[in-house]
């Protein structure tokens, strides 16, 4: 799978990405929402995972501006709140799902697997 | 030396004043904590009060009414005995003065020789006798004291009165009315005498009796009551006409004159023979007569005394009546205000606990969001070692670092159960509804327990109803209840003598009921009072204080309601209330 990282914690997207990679996946990480919406134009991922706690451009701002122009593309949201409005509000913004951290990466790649084969 | 005393004087003045101050005071101020006493003395002192406002104005008019009363009824009886008494005393001086006049008629309208003459003077008197009552006799008197000439029942003609009193003032004032005496003929009479001069200048006298039926006559016209007397007095206190009280004619009065007055006067006295009295007498002024009217108090006021006796029962009556309605009004009142002081006891301290809950729900959720970054860190750099761990070709302590790893792995999962409770007590997790059996997941949760249980030697006795609907709820946050709940029971219990009894049974087509009954070290109700609330707890030292906080959102959260029942040293009863349909939270954001 080729998947795009976005999240402001470095030292958890680079770990994470690392653990992927292990598992035979490509993994592109930015740091914050303009590099994320950069990204998905320079060579647009088969699935995004997006935290919605960033400093500048929020998780749900840039949820919705890729939604917008590549409405393919599954994203599956992280947040730290332990708050399920989040997560629901960005379901009804079209994302395929939503997890809470800290997360199992069995069940990460698990729900990833879904959102790319159903979107296949 | 005076000054000092005056001080201390002055200070004991100040003491005295400060204590009946502090006194009233004290009766008049309520405890401030919500208490029996203060209801007591709350209803107290309104009814203190409201007595006062009302029966003292009512004494006060009973009081007036009375005096008013009393004295419109005594100068009632005044204006009667006077009315009274002048009427007999001008009928007395009426009758006195007629007389007086007509003896004074013979005397000047006859010559002194038809008088003299026997046949004349019979009949002047048997006219004057057919004319005019009481007229015993009449007679001449010549210049020299000696009766000349006499018309009546006795033979008194050639009696000499020259010597006599009234004969010597007859001839001083010219007309004379005498006292009622006996006389020669021993009955009671007076005289009337008149002095005639002759054209010689000699003064001659007539002089009639005059019987005193005719007092008696006007006496009776005053249509006296049986309790009272009338007499007539000379102006020296003999009596002139019978006495029902106080003697015969010419008895002497036991009561002395009082002072001269021409008015007629009422006095109040007690006579020499101890009857209280309401005395009245004038004095005539052409006669020496006074006339006394005499009534008894007792008999006078005895209308005043069935007045007073039917005020006095109309005034107890309305004092009952009004000390009832007090006592009933007063009692309901204090109830009112003990119900609403009650009622803002209860909203404040519902209030109070749900401003914990949300400040701590508040403050758990930004720990739970803090703590959740750093520990995906931990999450994934560990998962990360793990991977590459297992990835590596053997080495020394391959194992041990795995295991390491692991145990970071675990000690993660254990944080993040604890944030997401946090959280959860927070209201910020989901709540998954689905159909259940509220026996099995006691039956589950038991589970946890029954260990523990038989290490210690509780019996756990169940009684659970077989017919129990299933229930729309969230099967996590009631094993979660459930096990806060038991747990507790299991802690208060003592090993080998503990006791749980666990029931579940159907209120209504609603409610579902589960009850947790333990007999434990129990509660008292300063604990009751504070079971719920965040953080207080009894377990010093090992406890958070959340459990039952938690236990409580959850059951509200799920439309319940639990209850806790607990007597100290004899157990504790908690009764869960849980809606069949879905329950919808109520009061949260």
């Amino acid at each position: 799978m080729k998947i795009l990282l976005v999240d402001d914690e470095q030292e958890f997207t680079g770990a994470l990405a690392e653990r992927l990679e292990l598992r035979g996946h490509a993994v592109q990480t930015v740091d914050n929402g303009e590099d994320g919406l950069q990204a998905v134009d320079n060579d647009p991922p088969q699935v995004v995972v997006l935290d919605l706690k960033m400093p500048g451009l929020s998780g749900i701002e840039v949820l919705k501006r890729i939604k917008n122009q590549y409405p393919h593309i599954p994203i599956l949201l992280l947040t730290g709140y332990g708050s399920t409005e989040e997560g629901i509000k960005g379901m009804q913004l079209g994302a395929y799902d939503y997890m809470l951290k800290p997360l199992s990466i069995d069940e990460l790649i698990t729900k990833l697997q879904k959102a790319v084969g159903e979107n296949a | 030396m005076q000054g000092p005393d005056k001080g201390e004087a002055g200070k004991k003045g100040m003491r005295l004043t400060d204590k009946i101050v502090s006194l009233i005071q004290k009766l008049y101020s309520l405890p401030d904590q919500v208490s029996e006493d203060r209801y007591v003395k709350l209803r107290r002192n309104m009814a203190v009060l409201m007595f006062l406002v009302t029966a003292v104005p009512l004494s006060v008019m009973l009081i007036i009414n009375h005096h008013q009363y009393q004295s419109a009824l005594r100068s009632e009886a005044v204006t009667q005995f006077r009315v009274l008494e002048n009427k007999a005393k001008h009928s007395f001086e009426l009758f006195l003065q007629e007389r007086l006049s007509t003896v004074k008629y013979i005397a000047n309208a006859y010559s002194i020789e038809q008088l003299a003459q026997d046949g004349e003077l019979k009949n002047i008197f048997y006219t004057i006798q057919q004319n005019f009552s009481g007229f015993v006799d009449l007679g001449l008197i010549n210049p020299d004291g000696i009766q000349v000439n006499y018309v009546g029942p006795y033979d008194l003609e050639g009696k000499d009165y020259s010597g006599t009193s009234s004969y010597q003032e007859v001839r001083i004032k010219g007309t004379y009315i005498s006292d009622v005496f006996l006389g020669y003929r021993r009955f009671p009479h007076l005289i009337v005498a008149v002095e005639r001069r002759d054209p010689s200048g000699k003064n001659w006298v007539v002089r009639a009796s005059i019987d005193i039926d005719t007092f008696n006559d006007i006496i009776a016209s005053m249509g006296l009551e049986a309790d009272s007397d009338a007499f007539l007095l000379n102006r020296q206190g003999i009596i002139q006409t019978p006495s029902k009280f106080y003697g015969q004619v010419l008895d002497e009065c036991p009561i002395e004159l009082p002072p001269k007055t021409f008015q007629p006067t009422v006095i109040e006295m007690t006579d020499p023979e101890g009857r209280d009295i309401f005395l009245s007498y004038v004095y005539f002024s052409k006669q020496e007569f006074v006339l006394f009217l005499v009534k008894e108090r007792s008999l006078l006021l005895r209308s005043w005394y069935a007045l007073k006796g039917q005020m006095l029962v109309v005034f107890s009556l309305s004092m009952v009546l009004i000390a009832f309605i007090i006592f009933r009004l007063t009692g309901l009142m204090v109830r009112r205000i003990k119900q609403a002081d009650e009622r803002r006891e209860a909203a404040y301290r519902e209030l109070e606990h749900n401003q914990k809950l949300s400040s701590i729900g508040q403050m758990a959720a930004g720990v739970a969001h803090e703590i959740n970054n750093p520990l995906a860190i931990i999450n994934e750099k560990a998962g990360l070692m793990q991977d590459l761990l297992k990835g590596a070709e053997d080495f020394a302590r391959k194992d041990k670092f795995l295991g390491l790893v692991q145990s970071i792995i675990k000690s993660v999962d254990r944080a993040r159960g604890i944030t997401y409770r946090l959280l959860g007590f927070a209201r910020r997790l989901e709540t998954h509804y689905e159909v259940l059996e509220v026996n099995n997941v006691l039956r589950e949760v038991l589970g946890f327990l029954e260990k523990e249980a038989e290490e210690r030697n509780v019996s756990i006795h169940l009684e659970f109803s077989e017919d129990l609907p299933k229930i729309h709820s969230d099967q996590g946050q009631l094993e979660q209840v459930f096990l806060n709940l038991m747990s507790n029971a299991l802690a208060a219990v003592q090993d080998h003598q503990g006791q749980i009894q666990i029931r579940t049974w159907q209120i209504n087509e609603q409610t579902v009921c589960v009850s947790i009954d333990d007999n434990g070290c129990g509660m008292d109700n300063e604990t009751l009072r504070h079971i719920f609330e965040p953080f207080f707890t009894t377990k010093k030292g090992y406890g958070t204080g959340l459990g039952l906080s938690i236990t409580y959102g959850i059951i509200k959260k799920l439309g319940g309601d639990i209850k806790v029942a607990s007597e100290k040293n004899v157990g504790t009863t908690f009764t869960i209330y849980l809606p069949v349909k879905e329950g919808t939270e109520k009061g949260t954001a």
